[in-house]
């Protein structure tokens, strides 16, 4: 690595030639416009094809125009970024894109979230496309719960190739046949459910148009608010309040709890309770799973389970470690449980009007919430899952200023939580969130300083470890799916040992979620997500789980023990080998 | 088997194999007789000649004779081929032999030494001063010569004295400076210096490196590197060894289309042979050097031929470019630093180290030194593989070695380059072949393909098939080659029909500007050239479809327009009987009518008429 000096628009700039056009330009405030471009800096994602050929510039002395995003700095380049030149094969290369995208932008599921829409826009593109001819026109997916495939829209950009085999090491999607013809798709074809997909909804996430979007079931939740016979519960996760507001443009890591609250009860549900009292109880449960796994000799590590994704990708890729995982159910399918049996006996309920509806920062729980073993007595723990972006749709259908919102507090007696729920929403807050519990179990000391900082952080694999009475626990933390791959692959060759192991799918964990509002490639945004739940955390008096009061008197008045029967019965769940494609 | 430890153990077998397998054995009257059996050779018969000759042979008991399977002369106007050599060199070609004058030839030449004057052709690798207009033969010397499958037969024409010079007497260095001085380019298509690419690569401070042969020849109509590779073989595997000596790579790899099977398995053998010998493996000519090569095959992708493509596809990924730079000299075959050459470069090597950098600048022009091989293809007599010395002029090349135009039509064009190259007209016939001169008339070397067209070619169709070519085969990375191919390739429709507007000439011509401007790849980049040069040399055959709904070779179907010319017309039937679409009605000897609303302008009724008709327009 060395420093170059380099001229941009005749700017002369000194900087590292590890550098590239792009990263350059900025630094001297020279906009670049790109498409395909994707770089998640903190996370180490990057899709750099150059495959749109939207960020061309002029190269002083190259013949051809060259990719600002794959393009790195040399000594002595000039270059010139918008030359009529440029701008042209810039906007050319739009307007072929869209003599291949339907216009159908009005009724689109990404209207106004499209970066094709958006850099059309930026380059002045009005009337007429000027180019003209066949369209791709391919089946549409929509045989999952989670994830919605329109290719007619797909401009190759392969941002989701990217997520789905660097990132997520998954290698579900890739590009097939030739051409006019090429198109993003699962091996042979295939629907998304034959596949190994996790659904972890990275390959949403970073989409710059709807070719790939969420199963949308705000619909289906209407439906069953406007039904007069149900009661319709809402439970929101905690990554879903530090993101909300971004949807009515607030700043990222604004914190809405209060706000989102007011606004689920004014779109008409129930009742309106947290996902964080289930990861008070997830905590509980899987605190002492562990203290159980130490004290019996029980297989370590365990393995946290609240990840849909995560779980369904050690079921395809390691099923030879399915018991080390925890059997615990994810939070707000426990909460499902909770909902349909406690709070149903206690406010005389039937179970069958009661319908649960997740608000989940994730596409992996639309269909974690169908699989078939996480029902009780024949109902499903949670009938509908909502994104955080759904959510703010149907608040901005119904015409609510989100804005200018009272705050309210979650119902009771399935709202209250503690600091250690709210971490659940980031990576490492999990493990962090069980360490406080299971610290205090272990020692029977108090804890006083509950911030273990040593767990925090972006990077994809972390190790620390607590020292615990006379113990000393060894906690590995990994985050996407690839990182959680390698730490796995640590374990099964006996290069680390680990007694606990948290793993998140998405980058950033939950706040990272592939049903947030889209970040658009600034990772910055994830990151400020993540600050947030530290700080609604840090807000809490209550900051370690096993002082739910609510959570306790839930185990009194119907769960008996910690790790008992009756828990077993509706809070844990069992995993199941599945195949490789 | 022994193996070659030094130049003169390599000497002494050379010895031995011309004693044993040329002329000069003592017998005075000993003749070779060379079937070409390359693929093309036995696609036309050249086995059952080959069998029909041995068979002869032994039933006639002659003795003085050796059989040799030989590769390709390049003579395809003329397969199957049985040369006959006698022990002064002298030698008789005989051209399109059946089975039956196989027979003959042994009945009567073998037998009776009498030539069959009425079978023999015109030897296109008979030595040629260089001064002359002919061929020289540097990449194809041995094609056609030797018998691929015997590594004796490539020892006695100097093969492996070459890489023995390198690894025994000369640096990495000196041979990087020999290949540089050479001023030998690609000829894969780019023309990018040689030495230049290897030098890059040996700079590169890395313990591993790669040297790959890219055996993907993918232009329509180009198939030098398959004859070099069926006729001999051991002068790319030389190659791979002098290249990875000189930039330090022990492991080179050969990506090769699955569909030359001929061609694998006579690698195949020429690399085991190799290894016996000691040319391949540890110690290469008892040195520290040791070199290794394995055979990669291509599913016959185009853009595969693209070397950030292969380097992909070796690694099991799909064939997509990469950007370049990094280019492979820096960061490569899994991240490697990579030479990557084609068959006909490194055919080229060993000569070069043979007889000295000069003597390959003593050929060819300034900035385009030696030879280049082109596959003639298209309305010329002989088609067929030429090598010849840069600086021929295409008229040259058309006229004296290809016998001129068929039919004694008019030339009309000159397509080079195959699908990245363009269409010369006929007023720049004279241009001196080199790289720089095919780019400056708007065409390019490409990796060799020449077709010649004639009158009856319509240059707006020509364009349209070499898009369609290329839409076909880009690999949709891109958004420039993925849409912007088809959209190109959709207006060139819009003009063969006759539904485009001198508007739509003026977006075909910007937009194969952007493309060419802005595509990731090479095959994007030259992807519109054909429309291009065509845009330029022929404007006024795109103007006659737009303007006048006509096309002037009469090729656009669409645009052509059948009558009866009713006083000519003799009311035979004949027209009306080969109808597919039974859309020409009349009675006997009454003049006939096309019902255009029905015709399908295939034109059978133009070649029944024997009344000359029906007209064309």
């Amino acid at each position: 690595m060395s420093d170059v000096k380099i001229k941009i628009n005749g700017k002369q700039i000194v900087v590292s030639d590890e550098m590239t056009i792009l990263e350059a330009a900025k630094l001297v405030n020279v906009k670049i416009p790109t498409l395909c471009h994707l770089n998640l800096h903190d996370l180490k994602a990057v899709n750099r094809g150059a495959s749109c050929r939207v960020c061309m510039v002029e190269i002083l002395g190259r013949r051809n125009l060259a990719p600002a995003c794959a393009t790195y700095v040399r000594d002595g380049m000039s270059i010139s970024t918008a030359t009529p030149r440029a701008v042209k094969a810039r906007r050319t290369m739009v307007e072929l894109l869209l003599s291949d995208h339907p216009k159908d932008c009005l009724n689109c599921e990404k209207n106004q979230k499209c970066d094709l829409q958006k850099i059309a826009a930026d380059l002045g593109i009005r009337g007429e496309v000027k180019y003209r001819g066949a369209m791709s026109v391919y089946d549409k997916d929509d045989t999952s719960k989670a994830i919605y495939r329109n290719l007619d829209k797909c401009i190759l950009c392969r941002r989701c190739e990217t997520m789905c085999n660097e990132v997520q090491t998954c290698g579900i999607l890739s590009a097939k046949d030739r051409g006019f013809d090429t198109v993003v798709s699962p091996a042979f074809g295939l629907p998304m459910t034959e596949t190994m997909c996790t659904f972890c909804g990275q390959c949403v996430a970073v989409c710059p148009t709807a070719a790939l979007t969420e199963i949308n079931v705000i619909r289906e939740v209407w439906e069953a608010i406007n039904s007069e016979e149900k009661v319709v519960i809402a439970q929101t996760a905690p990554a879903v309040r530090v993101a909300l507001g971004e949807e009515f443009g607030m700043e990222p890591g604004s914190i809405v709890t209060g706000r989102m609250v007011t606004s689920l009860r004014e779109l008409g549900f129930d009742k309106v309770f947290d996902t964080d009292f289930a990861a008070d109880l997830t905590i509980i449960e899987e605190a002492s799973e562990l203290v159980h796994r130490i004290q019996n000799g029980g297989r370590l590590p365990i393995l946290t389970s609240c990840c849909p994704a995560w779980v369904k990708f050690f079921e395809h890729q390691f099923p030879d470690l399915l018991d080390i995982p925890s059997t615990c159910k994810s939070p707000h399918e426990m909460f499902g449980a909770i909902t349909k049996s406690y709070y149903a006996k206690k406010m005389g309920i039937p179970a069958e009007d009661i319908v649960v509806v997740s608000i989940m920062p994730c596409l992996a729980k639309k269909n974690e919430s169908s699989r078939p073993e996480l029902s009780n007595d024949d109902y499903q723990n949670v009938d509908y899952v909502l994104t955080t972006r759904e959510l703010a749709l149907m608040i901005k259908e119904s015409g609510i200023d989100f804005e200018s919102l009272d705050k309210s507090e979650f119902d009771n007696p399935l709202g209250e939580s503690t600091g250690a729920a709210v971490i659940f929403g980031t990576t490492g807050g999990v493990i962090e969130a069980a360490l406080r519990t299971a610290y205090e179990w272990i020692t029977d000391e108090t804890l006083e300083d509950v911030n273990f900082e040593q767990l925090r952080g972006l990077d994809g694999i972390r190790s620390a470890t607590v020292r615990v009475k006379d113990m000393d626990l060894r906690i590995g933390i990994a985050h996407e799916l690839g990182n959680a791959r390698k730490l796995l692959e640590m374990i099964q060759s006996g290069e680390e040992e680990f007694h606990a192991i948290e793993i998140m799918a998405c980058p950033g964990g939950c706040v990272g979620g592939g049903g947030q509002p889209y970040h658009h490639g600034d990772s910055s945004i994830i990151k400020k997500r993540a600050e947030a739940i530290y700080k609604e955390d840090a807000n809490k008096t209550k900051r370690k789980s096993h002082e739910n009061k609510d959570v306790i008197k839930l185990y009194k008045e119907f769960l008996g023990d910690f790790y008992g029967d009756k828990a077993h019965e509706l809070l844990h769940t069992k995993y199941t080998p599945r195949k490789l494609i | 088997m022994t193996r070659v430890k030094s130049l003169d153990d390599l000497k002494n077998l050379k010895k031995e194999a011309v004693n044993s397998f040329y002329q000069t054995n003592g017998e005075e009257n000993k003749l070779r007789v060379v079937i070409g059996m390359a693929t093309c050779g036995i696609a036309a018969g050249a086995k059952e000649v080959y069998d029909e000759i041995e068979e002869e042979v032994n039933k006639l008991n002659i003795k003085n004779v050796i059989l040799v399977k030989s590769g390709c002369i390049g003579t395809c106007h003329s397969e199957p081929t049985v040369e006959i050599k006698n022990s002064n060199g002298e030698s008789v070609l005989y051209g399109n032999i059946s089975k039956k004058e196989a027979k003959e030839i042994v009945n009567i030449h073998l037998k009776t030494g009498k030539v069959l004057e009425d079978l023999v052709i015109k030897n296109p690798i008979e030595p040629s001063d260089m001064s002359s207009k002919g061929q020289v033969r540097i990449a194809l010397r041995n094609c056609g010569v030797i018998e691929p499958e015997k590594i004796e037969e490539y020892i006695s024409n100097d093969g492996y004295k070459a890489l023995g010079m390198c690894v025994t007497k000369m640096t990495a260095t000196d041979v990087i400076n020999e290949i540089k001085e050479s001023g030998l380019r690609g000829r894969g298509g780019g023309g990018f210096p040689t030495g230049i690419k290897w030098e890059a690569t040996a700079k590169q401070d890395d313990p591993q490196k790669y040297i790959v042969c890219n055996a993907d020849e993918g232009d329509p109509g180009a198939f030098m590197d398959r004859s070099i590779l069926e006729g001999d073989p051991h002068s790319v595997l030389e190659a791979m060894v002098i290249a990875g000596y000189s930039v330090g790579a022990n492991k080179g790899y050969i990506y090769i289309r699955a569909e030359y099977p001929l061609a694998v398995k006579r690698l195949k053998i020429a690399m085991k042979q190799a290894k016996d010998f000691g040319f391949l493996g540890e110690k290469i000519f008892n040195s520290d050097f040791s070199f290794d090569i394995e055979i990669r095959y291509g599913a016959g992708a185009f853009v595969c031929g693209e070397e950030t493509s292969l380097i992909n596809s070796i690694e099991g990924n799909r064939g997509e470019p990469r950007n370049k730079p990094p280019f492979p000299a820096e960061s490569g075959l899994w991240n490697k630093p990579t030479v990557v050459n084609n068959v006909e470069t490194f055919a080229n090597i060993s000569p070069i180290i043979l007889n000295g950098a000069q003597w390959l600048k003593s050929i060819g022009t300034e900035k385009s030194s030696g030879t280049k091989v082109f596959a003639l293809a298209g309305k010329v007599n002989n088609v067929g593989l030429v090598e010849i010395p840069m600086g021929t002029t295409l008229r040259e090349i058309i006229f004296e070695i290809g016998g001129g135009i068929q039919d004694f039509k008019n030339i009309k064009s000159v397509q080079t380059g195959g699908p990245s190259g363009g269409c010369i007209p006929r007023r720049l016939l004279n241009t001196k072949i080199d790289y720089d001169n095919l780019i400056s008339i708007g065409s390019m070397m490409g990796s060799g393909g020449m077709i010649v067209l004639d009158e009856d070619d319509c240059m707006v169709n020509i364009a349209k098939y070499y898009l369609e070519f290329t839409m076909d085969e880009s690999c949709g990375k891109c958004t420039a080659c993925r849409i912007g191919n088809k959209r190109i390739h959709e207006i060139l429709s819009k003009v063969t029909s006759g539904r485009a507007s001198m508007n739509d000439l003026e977006s075909l011509r910007e937009l194969s500007g952007i493309i060419k401007d802005t595509a990731l790849c090479g095959l994007g980049q030259t992807s519109p050239n054909p429309v291009l040069s065509t845009l330029n040399h022929f404007w006024d055959e795109y103007v006659a479809h737009v303007e006048d709904k006509r096309c002037p070779s009469g090729v656009c179907k669409e645009l052509i327009v059948y009558t009866i010319i009713e006083d000519k017309c003799v009311g035979c039937t004949a027209c009306s009987r080969v109808c597919p679409a039974k859309c020409i009605s009349g009675k006997v000897k009454k003049p006939h009518i096309i019902d255009q609303n029905k015709c399908i302008k295939c034109g059978a009724c133009h070649t029944a008429c024997k009344f000359d008709a029906i007209e064309r327009q």
